[in-house]
């Protein structure tokens, strides 16, 4: 149907109007939202900062970090980023096996990367409330974990509803667009989350 | 998309019904705001009278202290996210703002739904906390230690509670952007809209960049209360100024976001009730942009005894004082608008007079406030509880009531009683007055706030400053007799009873669910009084038509 069309449709509409009818906006407020949510970071990262600058921790903490794990999972984000373009552009091309395969394997690497930092969770020498540092450390990778669990699970959905005559298709790309949109911005945030807290 | 579509095969219920519904029409959604906000400005107004009466003697024999803090705590919080925000941001911005991008809805209705019942389970969380487990007790601020050390129980609830509004807050804000950004009608340019799209816009954008902050930080409060991680507890070695710089990164925008849609609001009703062009369109749109960017880089002149450095007070009293320059425009600029107008001085009118007057004074106290030395001296004292209310109050709540009485006729159809309109005023004007006038004698003088007993030389003025709050409960009744009677009695207000030119005046009133009857109409010049209809460009013909319709009516 044309814009047109429905346009014209929408004044007979009664209440139709009042449901979604005004064109897709939705790639637009979504970004939006992502702008609110990076604000949310942004501001335990400005705490983060403050902390490491004018509290100083008990005498035998520190700051330091074993860097391996993190950096293998750093890797498996970015990889991810890219295979989850890979499933997009598989699904503009109208090849719906392809495009599930991708997001099977961007699923995998996100999942693969949550049981790194299970891993790593569990290897720390320090407790949640054992200093400042420690408390920041796992609000922040917590709270970006709690991301990355709603992106998997989101992977998922989008990765069933693009079966062969599933939800979305060449002509309804929307979710796997918004699903992919948000991946990406986790996957940024933990760019400068690794900078902040294990290089810096 | 539906494929069938017949009007009177309507899912959603009508008549009054519709306003208990998860209805996706903006006007339903924005009566919902303004009428729940107005319940809870209700309670807040009761708790307030509380806190006046048990000021009215030195010791604390109305309420016991810690009741005394549960109900200020209370009062503060749900003046703010329960009534100002929701109504001024949420009530007027989804009512107004489809009919001035002339759109049929706001860009995401079913979020917009979402985002009004996050709040009548957040507001009964709140207020069900004080008669269940007590009440948070460490003022709307929540402020660290206090917070950490008064009762967990309400504290979590009162953090839970903001949570969900700050949630609404935030899905309004990118609705709104979405609207006013993307949804406009095919030739009405940005500089065209009406000053109120500009106003809720750069509002929209202070609440999704700072609401988000506060959110994050309540969450780290709540790990330092529930989980006893030491975040802002400097007992276990974290940093309480930090809640306060993060904290105040969201609340000193929030006022922006309280006063904003509130400057919006009156550069709507002056240029009708003046019969005049908007003065300086262009300089109001650039002070707008110019306070929201200024709004975010002043936070710290609230922490200004919290420790901070020399350079940061400086900088940040630059930052504050810089703010009044945008904001003085404003003043002349509406100054200017009534300047040799055919004014009116209807309740409409005499709300925005009272506006224009308690906020000059708002204004300056807060110029003064903005100054180091001065600010150490008064510090959390009643001055800045009358600076402050002197802004949302003497500010934004008359800009509230002067929209009411301007916008009633459109929403219901009927007029509202204006002797009843003039005595709401004239009771509201002079009980803010002497109710929050002398509070800044007080705290000039020392007495500090957020306390329940005082010392003995300040009876006098605080019972001065209690029959001021006697008068402004009283002014409650005519306004309420008000609108309940004039919605049954109220004289036929026609489409367009003020002859105005702004799009939502140039429909039926009330109006149709699809918000005009066939085509919106495209509004050039939303100002335009004091020029002949032939040089408006209301291309439209239904515009046209309706428009030429009220003129017949007047003349």
């Amino acid at each position: 149907m044309t814009s047109l069309q429905s346009e014209s449709l929408s004044q007979h509409a009664g209440d139709e109007a009042h449901a979604e009818g005004h064109g897709d906006h939705r790639i637009f407020g979504l970004a939006t939202f992502l702008v609110a949510d990076g604000m949310t970071f942004a501001g335990f990262f400005a705490a983060y900062l403050t902390f490491r600058a004018v509290n100083p921790l008990p005498s035998g903490h520190n700051y330091e970090l074993e860097l391996l794990l993190p950096t293998v999972n750093t890797l498996l984000l970015l990889v991810s980023s890219f295979t989850f373009h890979r499933a997009g552009a598989a699904l503009r091309r109208g090849n719906h096996p392809l495009c599930q395969r991708w997001l099977l394997v961007t699923a995998a690497l996100g999942f693969s990367f949550l049981a790194g930092q299970m891993k790593e969770y569990f290897s720390l020498p320090f407790g949640l409330t054992d200093n400042l540092f420690a408390s920041t450390f796992y609000a922040i990778t917590g709270f970006h974990g709690l991301h990355v669990t709603l992106g998997g699970l989101m992977i998922l959905i989008v990765w069933w509803q693009s079966r062969e005559g599933g939800r979305i298709s060449i002509d309804n790309q929307f979710p796997l667009e918004a699903a992919e949109l948000y991946w990406h911005f986790v996957d940024g945030i933990w760019v400068i989350l690794y900078g902040l807290l294990y290089l810096l | 998309m539906t494929l069938s579509l017949n009007p009177s095969e309507s899912l959603q219920p009508q008549g009054w019904l519709r306003y208990l519904s998860f209805s996706t029409d903006h006007k339903v959604i924005g009566l919902q705001y303004i009428v729940c906000g107005f319940l809870f400005y209700l309670i807040g107004g009761a708790l307030a009278g509380a806190i006046r009466t048990e000021l009215v003697t030195p010791l604390s024999d109305f309420l016991p202290r810690e009741t005394y803090n549960e109900v200020l705590t209370l009062h503060g919080t749900v003046m703010i996210f329960l009534w100002i925000v929701p109504v001024v941001n949420g009530g007027f911005g989804n009512y107004l703002i489809p009919f001035y991008v002339g759109a049929r809805d706001m860009a995401f209705p079913r979020l917009n739904a979402v985002a009004f019942w996050l709040i009548p389970p957040a507001g009964i969380l709140l207020i069900s906390s004080y008669f269940v487990t007590g009440a948070a007790q460490s003022g709307w601020t929540a402020y660290p230690p206090l917070s950490i050390t008064t009762p967990a129980t309400g504290q979590i609830i009162w953090i839970l509670s903001v949570l969900l509004l700050g949630g609404s807050s935030i899905f309004g804000g990118i609705n709104f952007i979405a609207t006013i950004l993307k949804l406009r009608r095919p030739g009405l340019g940005l500089m065209q809209l009406p000053m109120y799209c500009w106003a809720m816009l750069g509002t929209s954008i202070l609440v999704v960049l700072s609401t988000p902050v506060l959110a994050g930080t309540l969450v780290l409060l709540s790990f330092d209360i529930i989980a006893h991680t030491g975040f802002f507890n400097p007992a276990l070695g974290g940093n309480a100024v930090v809640y306060q710089h993060l904290f105040w990164f969201y609340s000193h925008p929030a006022v922006y976001i309280m006063v904003l849609p509130a400057f919006g609001l009156v550069s709507e009703i002056l240029p009708v009730h003046a019969r005049k062009p908007l003065f300086g369109y262009t300089t109001m749109v650039y002070s707008i942009l110019a306070i929201v960017f200024l709004g975010l880089i002043v936070w710290a002149h609230h922490m200004f005894t919290s420790g901070t450095p020399p350079w940061m007070r400086l900088f940040f009293t630059i930052a504050t004082a810089f703010i009044a320059v945008p904001t003085g425009i404003k003043f002349f600029n509406w100054l200017a608008t009534l300047w040799g107008g055919k004014i009116s001085l209807n309740t409409a009118m005499l709300f925005c007079c009272g506006f224009i007057v308690n906020f000059v004074f708002g204004g300056i106290t807060g110029v003064a406030l903005a100054q180091v030395p001065f600010d150490i001296h008064v510090h959390d004292t009643y001055f800045v509880v009358g600076h402050f209310h002197y802004i949302v109050y003497g500010g934004t709540v008359f800009v509230i009531f002067a929209s009411i009485y301007h916008w009633y006729p459109k929403v219901t159809g009927r007029m509202l009683n204006e002797p009843l309109g003039q005595l709401h005023f004239w009771l509201t004007f002079v009980g803010f007055n002497l109710c929050f006038a002398p509070q800044h004698w007080l705290g000039l003088n020392g007495m500090p706030r957020r306390v329940a007993e005082y010392d003995p030389q300040f009876t006098l003025i605080n019972q001065f400053s209690s029959a001021g709050a006697l008068l402004m409960a009283i002014s409650t009744f005519p306004f309420l007799i008000n609108v309940v009677m004039s919605a049954f009695n109220g004289a036929p207000a026609g489409d367009n009873p003020w002859n105005a030119l702004t799009p939502e005046w140039l429909t039926s009133s009330p109006p149709p669910v699809e918000n005009w009857h066939g085509e919106p109409p495209l509004v050039h010049e939303p100002y335009g009084y004091g020029v002949t209809p032939g040089q408006l460009s209301l291309e439209a013909s239904s515009g046209r038509d309706l428009w030429n319709l009220g003129q017949g009516d007047q003349r």
